[in-house]
């Protein structure tokens, strides 16, 4: 197990998060916004889990906290799937661009 | 090089690829599909880390909560065939390289920063995890529990209010009830006939 350096497990998660910020920075579509959203959390998530455990052995705070960050992100996507259901039943439509009518 | 390091790099460039291609397709749907691979590669590499419990909760909530929540939004809000429109190239190459740079600047920092483990075993047991959770002395995380709760309640009445469709006018809920009053006493007279 030690020979992996975390470094390189951190690549993996840094590289996760900056991929998910080009979806995020590229689409223009609501829902795959939200998949960029996921994506940005769970690299999150697999930082808190090396954290852990290679760093703090002898605690399990980083456990904690993906557990809270798994359940605020499945109610997140519950509410903006709400919203994009809601929205796309007035503007027939779930692009960005087009829903300018909450802009100033 | 021992074969648990070639497991995680596999992983890794599992992961990275699905992501990378969830990211950049442009038929939703395969979009969707290939986050779930992502999303099941990072609970692979949860497994590899050998935190079980996590990687459990990943698959249950992520892959089977999340991603089937995502796939349905899509087929009610759009032809999961279609293409999305292509973005402005200028767009696509600004973003490419704001991250390019981001990610470069970031790890720049993890590589130069020297972790050291701390070489003790981690050891968790799904028990302790629970025990603590509940727990209200020092380290407990009793509140922040509870504070979810409130969270996922609030959330979900939330959900419910967003999603309705909106109210039939009054005047036809009121000729219902009166309907409903009327039928009331003569459901019941049926029912002490047939006794």
């Amino acid at each position: 197990m030690t020979s992996v350096p975390i470094s390189h497990i951190l690549f993996v998660s840094t590289a996760l998060f900056f991929i998910g910020m080009y979806g995020l920075f590229t689409r223009r579509n609501m829902i795959t916004m939200l998949m960029a959203i996921e994506l940005i959390l769970n690299s999150v998530n697999i930082n808190f889990v090396v954290f852990n455990k290679y760093l703090y052995p002898d605690k399990l705070d980083g456990i904690f906290f993906i557990i809270f960050i798994i359940t605020i992100a499945a109610a997140e996507a519950a509410v903006a799937i709400a919203i994009i259901i809601n929205l796309y039943r007035s503007h027939r439509s779930i692009d960005v661009e087009k829903a300018t009518e909450m802009k100033w | 090089m021992s074969a648990s390091a070639i497991i995680f790099y596999i992983i890794a460039a599992f992961i990275l690829a699905a992501g990378i291609f969830a990211m950049t397709t442009r038929k939703i749907f395969r979009s969707a599909i290939w986050l779930l691979f992502s999303l099941i590669g990072i609970a692979a590499l949860y497994f590899w880390l050998q935190v079980e419990f996590i990687a459990a909760v990943q698959i249950i909530v992520y892959v089977g909560g999340i991603v089937v929540l995502i796939i349905f939004s899509i087929f009610l809000t759009q032809q999961s065939g279609k293409e999305m429109p292509r973005q402005p190239i200028v767009r696509t190459i600004a973003s490419a390289l704001t991250v390019l740079c981001g990610f470069g600047l970031s790890f720049l920092q993890i590589w130069k920063y020297h972790f050291r483990p701390a070489g003790k075993e981690f050891s968790w047991t799904v028990t302790k995890i629970g025990s603590q959770m509940l727990s209200t002395t020092t380290g407990g995380y009793a509140l922040p529990f509870e504070v979810v709760s409130m969270l996922l309640l609030a959330a979900m009445v939330g959900c419910i209010v967003i999603a309705m469709k909106a109210a039939p006018p009054k005047a036809n809920l009121e000729i219902k009830q009166v309907e409903k009053i009327n039928e009331g006493p003569t459901i019941t007279v049926k029912e002490i006939s047939e006794v």
